[in-house]
C-alpha cells in the first residue's frame, strides 16, 4: 500500500475485517492485570481447543485489551452469546470451547449485564476489550483513523482547535485544565516547530488507566495525537511512559511501526501536506517527572525537574518551542470527539464537566477495576452500585481521589457528583482517576502519613518548602501516630501544610498537604484522640512557641 | 524597549520590559530576600524565599522569575510573606548540619545574616542532624554537604559563566546533593579547571578555600558579575 494512504484503502482494510469475521468470538484479555495471572496461557490453551475441536472456521480467540473487573481475571468473553468467564485458567478453559458445542463451561461466569458494567459508558474505554491492539486492521475495522481523514480533508486547523473548545473537554491529567483553549494557545503561538507530547507517566500510587488505554487502544491515542499534532501545526510527537509500563511500550512501539507502514504517521498522510511522527521517550519512573515542565527537560536530556511557570509550554516547552502536553485519557477522547461531533460530546457530563473519566477503583471494595463513568455520576453510583460496597458486609468511611494530590471525601458526602467543580468544594480533586475506597477499619492518620511518605520520597529536592517541609510534615504525623504528639505539634503541622501549599514551585509540592488537610478536615477527631496533654499547658499561654511569629 | 509602569510597596515606578520583579525593586529600595538568585547566571525560583504578593493573582510568586508588567502592583513584605520565609529559613536549618560557630562562613553567611533579618530566635522543627560527608580531596577547595542548601548557584555559574560543567545535582528530595562529575571525588576531576567561581557563589559555608578557618571564608562576589558584563555587554568595568 505504499506511503499513499486514502480514504478508499481504509474503507477497504475495513471491509475485509468484518468479512473475515468468524460467528464465534473468544476474547482474552491481555492487559497488564490479567497477563500478570497467565491470561496468555489461556489465550493459546483456547486455540488449541478451538483446532482440536476444528472449529478454526468458526471460532477466533482473540487477544484484547482490559475487560475491567480486573479483580476477577483472567476475563474470557464469549461472543455473541455474551458469556463472560472469570478466573479462567489454562486447565479449564477448554471447556469454553466444548461449552461452544453444547457442552457445559467448568468456569464460573459473572453477569455482563451487572451494574459494574451498564453503569459505565465508554468513549475512552469504548474499544477496551474489544479491539486486539496489536492489529491496526482490528482498530480500522471499529472506524479507527476515519476521524483523522475527516479533520485532514475537511477542516482548517482553526475549526479542528474550534470544535475542541465546543466539545468542553478538559484536561485527563489531574487539573482540568480546557483541552480547546490550550490546543488555541499552542496553534496561535508563533514557531516554525511545534510539540506535541502525550504524558503518559502515570505516577499516582494505585492508578493504572492510562496504562490501561495504552495496553488496549494505542491507536486511539495514536490518531488523537495526530488531530491534535495538525490542529496546533506539529510536525512532531513524542510519548513519554514510565519504563515499569513494558507491555504499554511494547503495544505502542507495535502500533506506531503499523501506523507507519500504512501511512498514518509520516509524511503526506492521506496524501495530504500534514507530516507527523512520533517517538518514544521512556521516563525512570520519578513522580515528578509527569509534571510537565519536569517532563519536557527529562525528554531534553536533563535532569528531571520543574521549572517556574509562565512561560508555559504553550509558548515555550519541549527545546523552547510551542509544544502541546496533554494526558494519554484526553488524547484517547479525541478520535471520538470528531468522529461523532463535538456536539454529541458535550452532551455527555455536566454544565462545566463534559465526557466521562476513567477511574481506577481499589481499595476495600468488592469490584474492583477499570470504570468508565459519564461526568456528575454520583460517588454513591460508582461505590455502591458498581463497586457492589466493602466487601463482608463492611461500611464504607471515605472515598480518596486524586492520590497523593487529593483528598478523602467522606461517607456523608458520597452523593457528591463526580466533576471537578464538586470535588474541589470537598478539599479533593478529580485527579487524574485513582479512586480508593476505605472502610471503618481505615486509620485516616495513617493515610495522610502514607501520601505525605509518597510526596517527601518523590520531591524531586529543587525547592526548599517541598524537599524540606515535607520531611518535617511527614514527621510530625509519625509523631502523631505513635503518641508522642501534642496540640502544639498539630498546629505547627496546619502550619506547614499552608505554608507548602503556598509556596512551593510546583504542583507536587501545593498539593502534597492536601491528603493531611481533608483528613483534617472531617477526620479530626482522629488526629485528636492520638494526642497527648501538652506540659506547658494550652497554647498561647507562654511556653514554647507555636508559630513563626516574626518581629 | 518598552517600560513598563508598576507600583512596589506603594511606590510607582518604571521598569524596563522584561525586567524581574527582584530587578525592578532594587529601584523601588524594596529589599527582597533571595537565597538561590545569583547576579550573573539565570534564576530558577527554587529557595522561595523572593516570593511577593501582587493584587489580583491568588497564587504568591517569585520576585526572581517574573516578569513585572503594566500595572503590576507588587507587595513584598507583609505578615504572610515574613512568616512564610522565616518558616523557609527554619526548615534548612533543620535540615542539614548548619553550626554557625564553627563556620568557616560564620559572619559572612547569606543564611545566616537571612535568619538574624527575620528574627529567627530559635527553630520550632526537629533537627534532622542527617550524616553527610566532607569533600577535602580538592588541592584548592573543600565541600561540606552539611552546611549546603542546595541552592545550585555553583551548578550555574560552573555551566553557565566558567562552561566547566563540574558541579551537578543528583538523588531527589531530602537525598538531594551537589556531586562532581558522575559522583566522584573532587579532587579526580578532570573537568574541574581550579576557577573557584563555585566557592565564590556558594552563599553558605558549604564551600571554601583551603585553609581559610572559623570566620574567615569571605567571598568576592564582584567577580562573578565582572566577568558576566564583560563577556555579555562588552562592559569591562564594574558598577561600583
Ligand atoms: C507532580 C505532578 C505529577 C504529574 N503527573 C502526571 C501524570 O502522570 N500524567 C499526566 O497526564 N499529568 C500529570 N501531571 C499534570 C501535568 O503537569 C500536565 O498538567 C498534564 O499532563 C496536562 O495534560 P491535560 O491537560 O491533558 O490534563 C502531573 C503534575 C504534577 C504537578
Ligand atoms: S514542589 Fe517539590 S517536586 Fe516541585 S519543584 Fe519543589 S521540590 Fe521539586
Ligand atoms: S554548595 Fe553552596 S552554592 Fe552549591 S548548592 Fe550548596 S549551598 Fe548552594
Ligand atoms: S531567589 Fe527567587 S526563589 Fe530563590
Amino acid at each position: 500500500m505504499g506511503d499513499a494512504m486514502i480514504l478508499s484503502d481504509l474503507t477497504q482494510i475495513k471491509a475485509r475485517e468484518l468479512a473475515a469475521r468468524k460467528k464465534v468470538v473468544l476474547r482474552v484479555c491481555l492487559a497488564a492485570g490479567c497477563m500478570s495471572s497467565e491470561s496468555k496461557g489461556v489465550k493459546e490453551r483456547l486455540e488449541q481447543a478451538v483446532a482440536e475441536a476444528g472449529l478454526q472456521e468458526e471460532v477466533e480467540v482473540r487477544g484484547v485489551g482490559c475487560m475491567k473487573l480486573c479483580c476477577e481475571g483472567p476475563l474470557v468473553q464469549a461472543d455473541p452469546e455474551n458469556a463472560l468467564y472469570i478466573k479462567v485458567t489454562a486447565q479449564n478453559a477448554p471447556s469454553i470451547v466444548a461449552a461452544l458445542k453444547g457442552g457445559k463451561a467448568e468456569v464460573a461466569r459473572t453477569d455482563p449485564d451487572a451494574p459494574f458494567f451498564k453503569r459505565q459508558l465508554g468513549i475512552v474505554l469504548a474499544n477496551s476489550g474489544i479491539v486486539d491492539p496489536e492489529r491496526i486492521e482490528s482498530y480500522i475495522a471499529l472506524d479507527g483513523y476515519q476521524a483523522l481523514h475527516e479533520v485532514l480533508h475537511e477542516m482548517t486547523p482553526k475549526e479542528v482547535v474550534d470544535a475542541m473548545v465546543a466539545s468542553g473537554l478538559r484536561g485527563r491529567g489531574g487539573a482540568g485544565f480546557p483541552t480547546g483553549l490550550k490546543w488555541g494557545t499552542v496553534a496561535k503561538s508563533p514557531g516554525a516547530k511545534k510539540y506535541v507530547i502525550c504524558n503518559a507517566d502515570e505516577g499516582d500510587p494505585g492508578a493504572f488507566m492510562d496504562r490501561s488505554v495504552l495496553e488496549s487502544d494505542p491507536h486511539a491515542v495514536l490518531e488523537g495525537m495526530a488531530i491534535a499534532a495538525y490542529a496546533v501545526g506539529a510536525d512532531q510527537g513524542f510519548i513519554y511512559v514510565r519504563a515499569e509500563y513494558p507491555l504499554a511500550i511494547a503495544r505502542l512501539q507495535n502500533a506506531i511501526k503499523q501506523a507507519k507502514q500504512l501511512g498514518l504517521l509520516g509524511s503526506g498522510v492521506f496524501e495530504s501536506p500534514f507530516n507527523f511522527n512520533i517517538d518514544i521517550r521512556i521516563g525512570a519512573g520519578a513522580f515528578v517527572c509527569g509534571e510537565e515542565t519536569a517532563l519536557m527537560a527529562s525528554v531534553e536530556g536533563k535532569r528531571g525537574t520543574p521549572r517556574p511557570r509562565p512561560p508555559f509550554p504553550a509558548e515555550s516547552g519541549l527545546f523552547g518551542c510551542p509544544t502541546l502536553i496533554n494526558n494519554v485519557e484526553t488524547f484517547a477522547n479525541v478520535p471520538a470527539i470528531y468522529r461523532n461531533g463535538a456536539e454529541w460530546f458535550a452532551g455527555i457530563g455536566t454544565e462545566k464537566s463534559k465526557g466521562t473519566k476513567v477511574f481506577a477503583l481499589a481499595g476495600k471494595i468488592k469490584n474492583t477495576g477499570l470504570i468508565e463513568v459519564p461526568m456528575g455520576t454520583p460517588l454513591r453510583v460508582i461505590v455502591e452500585e458498581m463497586g457492589g460496597g466493602a466487601p463482608d458486609g463492611g461500611r464504607i468511611k471515605a472515598v480518596q481521589t486524586g492520590g497523593p494530590s487529593g483528598g478523602c471525601i467522606p461517607a456523608q458526602h458520597l452523593d457528591t457528583p463526580v466533576d471537578y467543580e464538586s470535588l474541589g468544594k470537598l478539599g479533593s480533586i478529580m485527579g487524574s482517576g485513582g479512586m480508593i475506597v476505605m472502610d471503618e477499619s481505615t486509620k485516616m492518620v495513617d493515610v495522610a502519613r502514607f501520601f505525605m511518605e509518597f510526596c517527601m520520597d518523590e520531591s524531586c529536592g529543587k525547592c526548599i518548602p517541598c524537599r524540606a517541609g515535607t520531611v518535617q510534615m511527614h514527621n510530625l504525623l509519625e509523631k502523631i501516630l505513635q503518641r508522642k504528639a501534642t496540640v502544639r505539634d498539630l498546629l505547627k503541622l496546619e502550619e506547614l501544610c499552608d505554608m507548602v501549599k503556598h509556596t512551593s514551585l510546583c504542583g507536587l509540592g501545593q498539593t502534597a498537604p492536601n491528603p493531611t488537610l481533608s483528613t483534617l478536615r472531617f477526620f479530626r477527631n482522629e488526629y485528636e484522640e492520638l494526642l497527648q496533654p501538652d506540659k506547658f499547658g494550652p497554647p498561647g499561654n507562654g511556653g514554647p512557641r507555636e508559630s513563626a511569629r516574626t518581629p | 524597549m518598552a517600560a513598563k509602569t508598576l507600583t512596589i510597596d506603594g511606590k510607582p515606578i518604571s521598569a524596563e520590559e522584561g525586567a524581574t520583579i527582584l530587578q525592578a525593586s532594587e529601584e523601588a529600595g524594596a529589599k527582597i530576600p533571595t537565597l538561590c538568585h545569583l547576579d550573573g547566571v539565570y534564576d530558577v525560583g527554587a529557595c522561595r524565599l523572593c516570593l511577593v504578593e501582587v493584587t489580583g493573582v491568588p497564587k504568591l510568586l517569585p520576585a526572581c522569575t517574573t516578569t513585572v508588567a503594566e500595572g503590576m502592583d507588587v507587595k513584598t513584605d507583609s505578615e504572610r510573606l515574613r512568616r512564610y520565609r522565616r518558616m523557609i529559613l527554619e526548615l534548612l536549618f533543620a535540615e542539614r548540619n548548619h553550626v554557625c560557630a564553627v563556620c568557616v562562613s560564620n559572619g559572612h553567611c547569606e543564611l545566616q545574616t537571612l535568619a538574624y533579618n527575620h528574627g529567627m530566635d530559635h527553630v520550632r522543627y526537629d533537627y534532622l542532624f542527617p550524616k553527610w560527608g566532607v569533600d577535602n580531596t580538592h588541592p584548592l577547595f573543600g565541600m561540606d554537604h552539611n552546611r549546603c542548601i542546595l541552592c545550585t548557584r555553583c551548578v550555574r555559574v560552573c555551566w553557565h559563566i566558567e562552561g566547566a560543567g563540574t558541579k551537578n545535582v543528583s538523588g531527589r528530595g531530602a537525598q538531594a546533593r551537589i556531586i562532581t562529575d558522575l559522583n566522584i571525588p573532587w579532587g579526580e576531576s578532570d573537568s574541574c579547571t581550579r576557577c573557584g567561581k563555585c566557592v565564590q557563589a556558594c552563599p553558605t559555608g558549604a564551600l571554601s578555600h583551603k585553609g581559610s578557618t572559623v570566620g574567615e571564608m569571605e567571598r568576592d562576589r564582584g567577580k562573578l558579575e565582572f566577568i558576566v558584563l564583560a563577556r555579555e555587554k562588552k562592559q569591562w568595568v564594574t558598577a561600583d
